[in-house]
């Protein structure tokens, strides 16, 4: 990490520059399984931020005292702490959604952006800063979320938030809904839409390539005959 | 702190204490919400019967299905051996699940009856009525359940005042594989049940879930429904727990008693 990186640099950097989703492909599962519709991903995208953040805090806080022989269970254990207290504070005042949203918010605790904050990030910085890069990488999480939602439930199923914007043929409007965007696989096709968008636009994500394929080409035969 | 940070006491002491501030932190946030969960629970119990009965959406808001389902349904606590109403338990209360875990008031199941796989039936069971404002019957919502691939399925059936002919049945909580035996919760699935009929002219259980769809023709059509795509278990588990409720030790009994005494 860069020393003394400003609070305003924490928290915006991972929306773009660095998002988790589309520069560290993390976060993939449940980004394919709760964008269906805005509703699921929004409650989603609260929870997974306000999991970062207060991890990170509370890691933060201890991180001079954790052994190191046990520091990872120590971060689960309070990851998996707060994720149960999210998942029931959602069954007790948002039962429907808490119900569609089923074992993905009890997934939180392997989501690994909330892993890698607490040990890339909160086990080297202070408590504030922590807290401010969990809300930052909740936003980059939040954003691709909320992206995801909004495409795949306006052309998927005409609405947004539940409320219809393109009337449906079968409701005697004119717009042919495209089942396959409430499909999980729509999600990786749109993923991959959005990290080419992303990397054209900013090009220092771009990767290098990591090995070339040789053309497949014999150069002379060496005994193999066509059959 | 002078001592070593790695040594073995301070780690067991730090694990200790973490585990200890967790489990405290935990505990009672689920204590301090439950009662708001509790209740969520009933509301979403009542939504399902309300929508089972056939009315009522999911849009409702919390109030209003208490209400509706203050004015329109009538709960009734019977006993299954016998069929009779038992005025002395209030249905309000009574915890039917609660009553088939305890010995003293369960019988439990021989191995060959058992066919929902439920170990325990409870001798009690809460009943609910759809009445219209003068009091007549509109709809019969029995609790059913029955144990599917994963888990055990739990949710309702409700007749028609003919007492064979079927107007919903759904589920409101169950554990299947989301997408293969999830899919009992498919409103398309479940658009297939209504009009069925539940029972053949001997008075015999008799409706099935048959795979590759129900032929058109077959004179059985109306007593069958087309299992689920990829649930084999998950559809038999749901043809075995209609079998078992609509049979003798679910019931059949007070079945029977409403078919002499008018509904």
């Amino acid at each position: 990490m860069a020393k003394q990186a400003s609070a305003r640099e924490v928290l915006l950097n991972p929306v773009f520059n660095n998002n988790p989703i589309a520069l560290q492909i993390l976060g993939i599962c449940s980004a394919l399984a709760v964008t269906s519709n805005l509703d699921t991903a929004l409650v989603m995208a609260i929870a997974l931020t306000s999991v970062t953040a207060f991890s990170n805090l509370f890691i933060a806080m201890i991180r001079r005292q954790i052994p190191a022989s046990i520091r990872m269970i120590v971060q689960m254990v309070i990851i998996a702490s707060l994720v149960i207290v999210v998942d029931q504070i959602l069954r007790a005042y948002a039962f429907t959604l808490a119900k569609q949203l089923s074992v993905f918010v009890g997934l939180i605790i392997t989501n690994c952006i909330v892993m890698g904050r607490a040990e890339a990030f909160a086990m080297q910085n202070p408590p504030w800063a922590s807290f401010l890069d969990g809300i930052g990488n909740g936003l980059g999480y939040s954003a691709m979320l909320l992206a995801l939602g909004v495409v795949r439930e306006l052309f998927g199923a005409g609405k947004l938030f539940g409320h219809e914007i393109l009337p449906l043929v079968q409701d005697g409007g004119w717009y042919q809904p495209n089942g396959l965007l409430l499909l999980p696989p729509s999600a990786f096709f749109l993923i991959g839409l959005f990290i080419w968008a992303l990397r054209m636009w900013k090009k220092g994500q771009q990767e290098p390539a990591t090995f070339r394929l040789a053309p497949q080409v014999k150069e002379e035969d060496n005994g193999w005959k066509e059959a | 702190m002078s001592s070593n940070k790695e040594s073995t006491a301070r780690t067991l002491a730090v694990a200790l204490v973490v585990s200890l501030v967790a489990a405290v932190f935990v505990a009672g946030s689920a204590v301090y919400l439950k009662p708001v969960q509790e209740q969520n629970r009933q509301i979403d119990k009542q939504r399902s019967i309300l929508a089972i009965a056939g009315i009522g959406d999911a849009a409702l808001s919390a109030g209003e299905v208490r209400a509706l389902f203050e004015r329109r349904i009538e709960a009734q606590v019977i006993d299954l051996t016998t069929g009779e109403i038992d005025t002395s338990r209030d249905p309000a209360t009574f915890d039917a699940l609660k009553a088939a875990r305890d010995p003293a008031t369960s019988v439990a199941l021989p191995g060959d009856k058992d066919i929902a796989l439920i170990k325990r039936r409870e001798q009690f069971a809460t009943v609910y009525r759809l009445e219209n404002d003068d009091g007549q019957l509109e709809a019969l919502i029995l609790p059913v359940r029955g144990y599917g691939l994963w888990s055990t399925l739990y949710g309702f059936l409700a007749i028609a005042p003919d007492l064979n002919t079927v107007i919903g049945l759904g589920f409101y909580q169950h554990g299947e594989t989301p997408g293969l035996g999830g899919e009992v919760d498919n409103p398309k699935w479940k658009a297939h049940w209504p009009g069925k009929t539940l029972f053949d002219d001997a008075g015999h259980p008799a409706i099935r879930i048959v795979k590759g769809g129900v032929p058109p023709g077959s004179p059985d059509a109306a007593h069958q429904v087309d299992a689920l795509a990829g649930a084999t278990l998950t559809s038999k588990g749901v043809d075995h727990l209609l079998a078992f409720w609509l049979g003798e030790q679910g019931f059949g009994p007070y079945l029977d008693k409403l078919r002499r005494d008018g509904a």
